[in-house]
């Protein structure tokens, strides 16, 4: 064989061992950090610590219900804001390259992810908390959903940019009307990406503690109602792991478990529903 | 009979078209609301500072001191901090964001030691920031201690370098997550036409995969960037936080979202307060410009 | 130029549609519930809090919903009538007051004390420090542990030779007020070069997050030094200082000394830092926590209910909560307080009325 050739494929070879090294390299300390938050909060979970609200420091028997299904309430609000206007935008900004509007749209999506969590906060704090007078889960949702569009947003506009042309192109020489060809056509097609952002952008604010501080502000007790303040999962873990005692740290790791783990649920039950969606081009 | 299958063929085909352009229409209105977003928050963020910009006006931006008590403000440090923290990450994950992409869209796509990865990248985006400071500040610090200890480095611990290698590590899905579906969008007639022209598994990559995903890549780069511009809770951990110009990248620093969220609920008098939203406005302002550097940077390489 | 007007105008409407949506929804739930009553502000406070409404909710029926945000954040939703009372370690300043416009009564709930906490290698016994060498630590002019001043005060303590690292708070925080207010009080260095507030520009040392980050930054560093709050440094078993206080008496940080503190004359309001107190056995680092609530309880359609249910919620924090205080490591309110206290609560009032 050819010396040339020789080199070119020992290049391959070798550049790929490099990748898969780097890649299963990052996933030591990735794996090493979620292994440490199983040992530290395993110890408290427990049918109470998921069932019970919260009691005061040194009494046995508290748990976490009420952050998980405010966690819950909030989470699911947010996204129902944010995942429909996201994908829109990601649409359009997807079919209109050039124009001067999407220019500035495409920067302030950019911006946005930029905004730390806690100026979110602030400014929503000053739109919906403020001039109403008490706060709000809704509120909450509201930050997080300004928080979920940029991820929401680039990653279906880039998903469906790499979609070929000739699929639009076929679906409209056929007398699909444009809102069908996208809607059943395109977007299908891209759905693996499209969802990988929906799961990246409610993994990102199902964690974030900054722009609840202000809007949904917590609450001891379990509440149902969007329009009163609610406990969240990671403004609970915030609370207690920065308080002085060993009873609410443990509560804290639990509490990141239970997230980490109901994350990764929600992940499973993505992907497992809408694998017959998915494309290979 | 053919009339009326006529007639009604011309209402449906009006309410289509009826319904494409308020599709269309509501595109646009979604896509400029957006702005409005954002010019919304510049607003308010603009008419917050208002009262710290009057009594302190540029002399903010290249101050070094921050002294609540006697109000005098500068940003200087803080903007050193967060761009030096930031861009440092964002040099360290790049590697593995790539690798991973690479890894996930080409070569191992499917099975289950490919779902593994995937999830455990995407989990890793989950992880409440502030689990990452006191991961950070229990296990990583104590490591770069003995490490600086070796080099003959004050051995604080914490420091921009810490900070940034827990920034790396939590920017990385972004990246990631976006690079791989990028890559796996990649047409296979394209990569079948390189490899039937002799091409090895690397050249495809290099000359077929990457340059077609260019825009895309980059722009999970620019997400990266954008996270590790805005956290708050894992850097303000780590980081030493002082007030001072950082000496080296083994020093204590501080960033601007660090210095909001630690300041923000105890900011006691009007002219704190909106200094401390001035920062948020600095932040903002500096986010813009990066981006508009980097699509201007995407523009240079992909001639779209 | 008349097409971007246009989308402009569609999607401002559309976000007001949104918002007009948000206000109907919030001004009827708004006005329903008066069986929760609104708290938020010192993060000190906290656990206390958590063990005294809940044994209220138990006892009443009452729900009460404090959040820790910081003492900041509590003057600030207490200014914007979002919550029924604030809690701070600080008193209002002028500006804060001014700001609310109308009286707010501050009433004393617990003390806390800030400890000197410090990582000494082989040394057993616990340090001794004066007022004026802890500032000059703090200003970073005494460098090193084995100082001839500190040496002096430690007579028979094995003290080693190692650099001072100063750790302080990096966010902002009523422990840090209560420290930097005590070093102004006696130090006149301390209080021209730095002053007082609840952050302020540390002349040396590195910053910590919350009592934890300076906590852990103390455990990492041998010769460290810093400030935490004394409940802290109970539970997390760290060595702490003796300190000299106003009256020559070397102090140990504890409950007893602490409710002592506050065993002096108060002012009618009780908006006084109790540092460098008189008290002879008296803990020099020692503050109150207040609760604040407007002294006319009837604004933005309070009802009188209302009103009442608070104000007896903030009478049974400072009688029946008392007995929880101490369990928790906080040092509860000394007679004089107590008395003090109960004349603010008396003199809240509803239309004018007094509602107790």
């Amino acid at each position: 064989m050819n010396v040339n050739v020789k080199y070119r494929m020992g290049k391959s070879k070798l550049m790929q061992i490099v990748i898969v090294f780097l890649a299963f390299l990052i996933t030591v300390p990735l794996i090493f950090i979620i292994i440490y938050i199983f040992r530290q909060g395993i110890t408290k979970i427990n049918w109470t610590f998921l069932t019970k609200i919260p009691k005061p420091v040194g009494e046995a028997g508290g748990g976490i219900v009420n952050a998980l299904i405010g966690s819950v309430l909030i989470v699911v609000t947010a996204a129902v804001m944010a995942i429909p206007l996201g994908i829109m935008c990601g649409i359009y900004l997807s079919e209109n390259k050039t124009s001067r509007l999407s220019y500035w749209s495409r920067l302030s999506v950019d911006v946005l992810q930029g905004i730390p969590s806690i100026v979110t906060g602030i400014v929503v704090y000053f739109w919906a908390v403020k001039p109403i007078g008490t706060f709000s889960a809704f509120s909450g949702s509201i930050a997080l959903a300004i928080m979920m569009l940029p991820i929401l947003i680039r990653s279906t506009e880039e998903t469906l940019k790499l979609i070929p042309f000739s699929l639009k192109e076929a679906g409209l020489a056929l007398g699909l009307p444009y809102h069908k060809v996208i809607l059943k056509v395109i977007v299908p097609c891209g759905i693996s990406g499209i969802l990988s952002g929906v799961m990246l952008s409610i993994a990102r604010i199902a964690g974030e503690t900054a722009p609840l501080l202000f809007t949904a502000f917590g609450n001891p007790f379990l509440s149902t109602n969007l329009g009163k303040p609610m406990q969240s999962l990671p403004l609970m873990i915030f609370n207690y792991a920065t308080s002085p005692y060993d009873d609410w740290h443990d509560m804290a790791w639990g509490a990141a478990l239970i997230l980490l783990f109901t994350v990764l649920l929600l992940n499973i039950i993505t992907k497992l529903t809408t694998k017959r969606w998915n494309v290979q081009l | 009979m053919d009339d009326q299958k006529s007639i009604r063929k011309r209402k449906n085909s009006y309410g289509q078209i009826r319904a494409e352009s308020v599709f269309k229409r509501s595109l646009v209105i979604i896509g400029a609301a957006m702005v409005v977003l954002v010019l919304g928050i510049f607003l308010t963020l603009i008419i917050e500072s208002i009262p710290s910009i009057k009594s302190l006006g540029l002399k903010y931006l290249w101050g070094t001191t921050w002294d609540p008590v006697n109000n005098v403000y500068g940003a200087a440090p803080f903007l050193l901090g967060t761009i030096l923290t930031s861009f440092l990450a964002l040099i360290i994950s790049i590697p593995f964001s790539f690798a991973i992409a690479v890894y996930l869209g080409e070569y191992n796509p499917k099975g289950w030691l490919s779902n593994f990865l995937k999830n455990t990248v995407e989990l890793i985006a989950a992880v409440p920031s502030v689990i990452y400071g006191f991961w950070g500040l229990l296990v990583l610090v104590p490591l770069v201690r003995s490490l600086e200890m070796k080099t003959g480095v004050l051995p604080y611990g914490i420091g921009i370098f810490t900070a940034s290698l827990i920034l790396a590590i939590m920017i990385i899905p972004y990246a990631a997550s976006l690079g791989r579906e990028m890559i796996r969008l990649v047409p296979s007639p394209l990569k079948e036409a390189a490899y039937s022209l002799g091409a090895t598994r690397y050249e495809v990559l290099t000359n077929v995969i990457l340059p077609y995903t260019k825009s895309g890549l980059f722009a999970g780069v620019l997400l990266s960037l954008g996270r590790a511009l805005g956290e708050t809770m894992a850097v303000t951990m780590v980081i030493g936080n002082t007030s001072l110009i950082p000496t080296s990248i083994f020093a204590p620093g501080n960033t601007m979202a660090s210095v909001i969220a630690n300041e923000f609920t105890e900011a006691d008098h009007a002219v704190y307060l909106s200094a401390l939203i001035e920062l948020g406005l600095v932040l903002f302002i500096v986010t813009v410009i990066i981006n508009m550097i980097g699509k201007r940077i995407i523009k240079r390489f992909t001639n779209e | 130029m008349e097409k971007i007007f246009m989308i402009g105008k569609k999607s401002l409407a559309a976000v007001g549609l949104i918002a007009a949506a948000v206000t109907g929804f919030h001004t009827r739930a708004a006005a329903q519930d008066d069986k929760t009553i609104l708290g938020a502000g010192s993060s000190f406070i906290n656990p206390l809090y958590s063990k005294i409404f809940a044994d209220y909710n138990q006892k009443t029926g009452i729900q009460v919903n404090y959040q820790s945000i910081g003492s900041g954040g509590g003057i600030l939703q207490l200014t914007n009538k979002t919550i029924d009372f604030g809690a701070s370690d600080g008193p209002l300043n002028d500006e804060q007051a001014t700001k609310i416009g109308v009286p707010v009564l501050h009433i004393p709930q617990a003390s806390g004390a800030v400890v000197i906490t410090y990582n000494l290698p082989g040394n057993n016994n616990l340090i001794s420090l004066t007022p004026d060498i802890i500032a000059d630590i703090f200003l970073g002019k005494i460098k090193t542990w084995n100082d001839p001043r500190i040496i002096s005060i430690n007579k028979g303590v094995d003290i080693p030779a190692f650099p001072i690292l100063v750790a302080h708070r990096s966010d902002g925080s009523g422990t840090t007020n209560i420290f930097t207010n005590y070093l102004s009080k006696v130090s006149a260095d301390w209080k021209t070069k730095v002053g007082s507030g609840g952050a302020v520009n540390w002349p040396a040392g590195l910053g910590g997050k919350g009592n934890e980050g300076v906590a852990g930054l103390i455990k990492q560093t041998p010769g460290a030094i810093g400030y935490v709050e004394l409940i802290y440094a109970l539970q997390n078993k760290l060595d702490y200082a003796k300190i000299k206080n106003k009256k020559g008496n070397f102090v140990v940080p504890s409950i007893a000394s602490v409710t002592a503190a506050g065993n002096v004359k108060l002012p009618d309001d009780a908006k006084i830092f109790i540092t460098d107190t008189d008290a002879s056995d008296g803990y020099p680092i020692a503050g109150f926590t207040w609760a604040l609530v407007y002294k006319e309880q009837n604004y933005n359609g309070r009802s009188q209910d209302r009103a009442t249910k608070l104000m007896k919620l903030m009478w049974w924090n400072i009688h029946e909560g008392q007995q929880f205080a101490e369990a928790l490591n906080y040092a509860p309110l000394s007679k004089e307080a107590l008395k003090v206290a109960e004349k603010i609560l008396k003199s809240a009032t509803y239309n004018g009325k007094s509602i107790l």
